[in-house]
């Protein structure tokens, strides 16, 4: 399976994504830059952490309008994958794709750390590498991920078993609502999240937990 | 003379930049080897690291504008220093700082703490460059100077390395980056003062840092190396567009002439003195091949960055500076440069302090309670806290986070090679004796890297002092720097770039010397690297080196006794390198299981260390035939090391340090979950574990009563 990876100047973890999705699939995904408003023909479309537009008016408010956004949108709508990682799923909540909000940490501080993080639903397309229950180990970096959804929508997320990610063990590192890590949008096929299993899929990162979550995503598990 | 030339050789000639006070005793450092491919002198010093590769490192100074404001001042110091090492054509790949504030119940303490340690994730973190390592202590002597030193490092190909150099006559001189405005004007005159009661009245000297368009600059800079259209290129830090171009120039042999209609700007009405002295960050300044300006041009735009060619190379060594058809400014370029002042101040020798008899030194009443103080001092106790707020796994290339004996970076494109990275300096050490405690620092640092298993490669260093118009501080300038020299000359460490904060007093109170050592070493492959993390049960504990005997200018004195006196240990350079050749090849030959440097706080503090990172207990015994428990448990002599060896390797191991003539001794076994010194004391990990990680993140909560160290 194909993938690209949206690049906005400021994102600072799009070199990291490339190199897991390169490590993973055997070869490089393609790239798209903030301003094309057409994204080629692929199976997975992620949008990588960072500062986009240093974080400016609001995490991912200014990413969320620019041109390849609207790219992105209708790759989702046509139901491609899509995954936004931290900057990205904060992007994808600005663009309308994920219900909620990502507020600052409960600490007010930027947290970086390992956490443990549980797969709430395996019976997604990015999680089905998994077993329901496992238990990871994924680093978070970020400054704005205290997620945050009216009862209604947290209803209607838990109901539809659209939580696919929670810390676990005590873990949750800024007041996340629910202790909720990841979520997927109705069709499922759009997933946020706020940890980083780019960071997570090697023996030189201390473990490959992150590893089955592209290799999810890219239709790569043995049937 | 007009005001604005005024305005720039004041700009050149302050201690800052020009190094007046200290360029004398610099040029006695070593600064050569065969690895060095670029000394001092350049923004940042250049070693080789083999397969076309180099590292390219410096640590910098941002003390006086991060006591004033210090958030920004922190946050554009990171962004000065990342500034420097991509300006070399380096892209960075690791950042460490070393943090000194006053006591913690100095009312400013904890509001100086909060803003720095912001500051410093806020650039760094949007930046993208990991952080991973640093230094964190409190003493009331820095109540009125905080210091914040700031390292980077990034990679480069060994034959793309860009200098500051210009080349050629009548070539555009290009301005690249964020606009100009008025913040920071004065910022390195400011700093090379002392502080008096009017520091409030300081702030607008302060600088603003935008790290997005950091960001942008990084990858438009080096797409623009890349494409071949770079022939010189300076960052415009200290003393903004003047320093810049006069460096282009006095070291091209060229003059500079500018056009500061051109410069953009981003209020209107600036005088030409403000534009020449404005720190505005995020800016660059280069002479670019004509021929490549509109593809220059082409790459600036897609970043979204200002590029306007304010002026050119001329060829009559002349500093010459326009403004509204007006010359404002016509001065010799390499006076101005090159040929600033040098001083030879007046020095004195530093006193020294008898020494202290071990035996003579009162034994705790409790020595259970002796280590637990020790262990969670302000200055000795864990930073995470801090380094929890900084991104140290960007790049997807962090081995080794903060926390250990140095942290461990990746080389990107190499299956197993690393590079190791630490910054050390004890500035009790160097207060009691600067020559010493100069000679400790280097060697501390060279140990680190070793304790990791890294082959030391060459370090940077930051020199705090105080005034060096003051004939005793100057003397602890001149024999911390010989102190240097020396250990840096004996391990073929040479010093390959760095950075001297002078004037770091307060209404005529100094800080303690404080010249930091940040060093790098080359990790041949990673997964032999070592920590303190990796002891296993049933593991024998090994401590190499002599026992401890050495209490002066200790932790435990301090902590414990509440005293502040004695010499500090002494360094014997010979045993440092013959302990550290043996300890390197052991991790190398995977004879180790986990391995930590013996520094401040001594053998107590480093066992507590391992046991903790390596989450087991263990259990010791220690006869006081040699030297008491107290100098055993807390004695800071140097050379020294802790590892832990497998069970089926222990013989083996010891025969081959008594053959490498490495004193050792078996202190006891890896086991259980406590901290056992046989016949004293059982301290559970738990409780080891609270003493060292609560006292920070409970004092910036507000939650405790602050402590005097």
């Amino acid at each position: 399976m194909k993938s690209a990876v949206i690049l906005l100047p400021g994102l600072n973890r799009d070199r990291d994504m490339i190199a897991a999705l390169t490590k993973i699939a055997g070869e490089p995904p393609v790239t798209v830059w903030q301003s094309e408003t057409e994204i080629p023909d692929v199976d997975l479309v992620v949008v990588p952490g960072g500062f986009s537009y240093g974080d400016y008016l609001r995490a991912g408010a200014i990413a969320a309008r620019m041109p390849v956004l609207q790219a992105v949108r209708e790759k989702a709508e046509k139901g491609v994958r899509v995954l936004g990682v931290c900057n990205g799923f904060q992007i994808l909540i600005e663009a309308g794709l994920l219900p909620g909000a990502l507020m600052r940490n409960a600490s007010l501080r930027f947290v970086c750390r390992e956490v443990r993080l549980r797969i709430e639903n395996a019976d997604t397309v990015f999680t089905q590498a998994y077993e329901a229950g496992q238990v990871l180990t994924c680093p978070v970096a970020h400054h704005d991920g205290n997620y945050i959804v009216d009862k209604a929508g947290l209803k209607r997320l838990q109901d539809d078993d659209r939580i696919v990610l929670r810390y676990a063990d005590g873990t949750n590192p800024n007041g996340s609502l629910d202790d909720i890590a990841g979520i997927v949008n109705e069709a499922g096929n759009v997933l946020g999240m706020m940890p980083h299993p780019e960071n997570r899929i090697e023996p030189a990162h201390g473990g490959r937990d992150g590893r089955a979550l592209f290799a999810s995503a890219l239709d790569m598990v043995a049937a | 003379m007009t005001f604005t030339e005024l305005g720039i050789v004041s700009a050149m000639w302050n201690e800052h930049c020009s190094y007046k006070s200290s360029k004398r005793w610099l040029r006695t450092l070593p600064t050569t080897g065969p690895r060095v491919i670029q000394g001092p002198g350049e923004n940042a010093g250049v070693v080789d690291i083999g397969d076309g590769d180099c590292v390219v490192f410096k640590m910098e100074s941002h003390n006086h504008p991060s006591y004033i404001e210090p958030y920004q001042g922190a946050a554009t110091g990171i962004g000065g220093i990342l500034r420097d090492i991509f300006t070399m054509g380096a892209r960075p790949i690791a950042s460490m700082n070393a943090l000194r504030f006053g006591a913690p119940d100095h009312p400013k303490t904890r509001h100086l703490v909060s803003g720095v340690v912001a500051g410093i994730g806020g650039y760094a973190n949007a930046f993208g460059v990991p952080t991973v390592g640093g230094e964190l202590e409190f003493d009331e002597r820095y109540n009125g100077n905080i210091l914040v030193n700031a390292f980077a490092a990034g990679l480069a190909k060994s034959d793309a390395i860009f200098t500051s150099k210009a080349e050629g006559v009548g070539l555009p001189v290009v301005y690249l980056g964020a606009k100009t405005g008025r913040d920071g004007v004065g910022g390195a005159t400011m700093a090379s003062a002392e502080f008096d009661s009017t520091i409030e009245e300081k702030r607008p000297t302060v600088q603003v840092g935008d790290p997005f368009t950091e960001k942008c600059l990084l990858e438009a800079c080096l797409e623009l190396m890349a494409s071949g259209a770079v022939i010189a290129i300076q960052d415009m830090g200290a003393a903004g567009l003047t320093c810049s171009a006069v460096e282009m120039g006095a070291k091209g042999d060229l003059g500079i002439r500018l056009d500061l209609d051109r410069v953009p700007v981003r209020e209107a009405d600036m005088s030409a003195y403000e534009m020449m002295l404005s720190e505005t960050q995020e800016r660059m300044l280069m002479v670019l091949r004509p021929e490549k300006e509109a593809q220059a041009q082409a790459i600036f735009r897609k970043w979204g960055l200002d590029f306007a060619i304010v002026g050119e190379t001329t060829d009559d060594q002349r500093f010459s500076v326009v403004h509204g058809g007006e010359t404002v400014a016509d001065l010799p370029i390499r006076e101005l440069g090159d040929a600033a002042p040098e001083y030879d101040r007046h020095w004195r020798e530093p006193g020294r302090y008898t020494p202290i008899v071990a035996s003579t030194v009162e034994e705790p009443e409790d020595y259970r309670a002796a280590l637990l103080a020790v262990l969670g001092a302000p200055s000795q106790g864990s930073a995470r806290w801090v380094w929890e707020q900084y991104d140290t796994m960007i790049q997807g290339n962090t081995v080794e986070r903060p926390g250990g004996d140095a942290g461990i970076v990746r080389v990107e494109g190499h299956p197993r090679k690393a590079l190791a990275f630490t910054c050390d300096v004890n500035p009790r050490y160097c207060e009691a004796d600067p020559y010493e405690g100069g000679k400790q620092a280097v060697a501390e640092c060279w140990r680190n890297l070793t304790a990791v298993g890294a082959d030391p490669l060459a370090v940077t260093d930051n020199l705090n002092f105080g005034d060096p118009e003051n004939p005793e501080i100057m003397g602890q300038l001149v024999k911390a720097i010989e102190g240097i020299a020396e250990a840096c000359s004996w391990f073929e460490f040479p010093v390959v770039s760095g950075n001297v904060s002078l004037y770091n007093q307060t209404e005529g109170r100094s800080i303690p010397p404080t010249p930091v050592i940040a060093g790098v070493g080359l990790v041949p492959d990673w997964r032999y690297a070592a920590s303190a993390g990796g002891a296993k049960p049933g593991d024998h504990l090994v401590l190499l080196g002599h026992d401890g005997d050495h209490l002066g200018a200790s932790a435990f004195l301090r902590v414990v006794q509440g005293l502040d006196n004695g010499p500090p240990p002494s360094v014997d350079l010979a045993a440092e390198w013959r302990n550290g050749e043996f300890v390197r090849s052991a991790i190398r030959n995977e004879q180790v299981t986990a391995c930590h440097d013996l520094s401040s706080g001594g053998l107590a503090i480093a066992m507590a260390e391992l046991a903790l990172a390596s989450g087991i207990g263990l259990t010791v015994r220690l006869d006081t035939e040699t030297s008491p428990l107290h100098a055993q448990l807390f004695g800071e002599d140097q050379a020294r090391y802790l590892v832990t060896v497998p069970n089926d390797l222990a013989n083996f191991f010891c025969m081959n340090a008594e053959g490498a003539g490495v004193p050792f001794r078996i202190l006891g076994t890896i086991g259980g979950d406590a901290l056992v010194l046989e016949d004293r004391f059982s301290i559970p990990l738990d409780e080891l574990r609270a003493a060292h990680e609560d006292w920070l993140p409970n004092y910036m909560d507000g939650n405790t009563a602050p402590s005097g160290n």
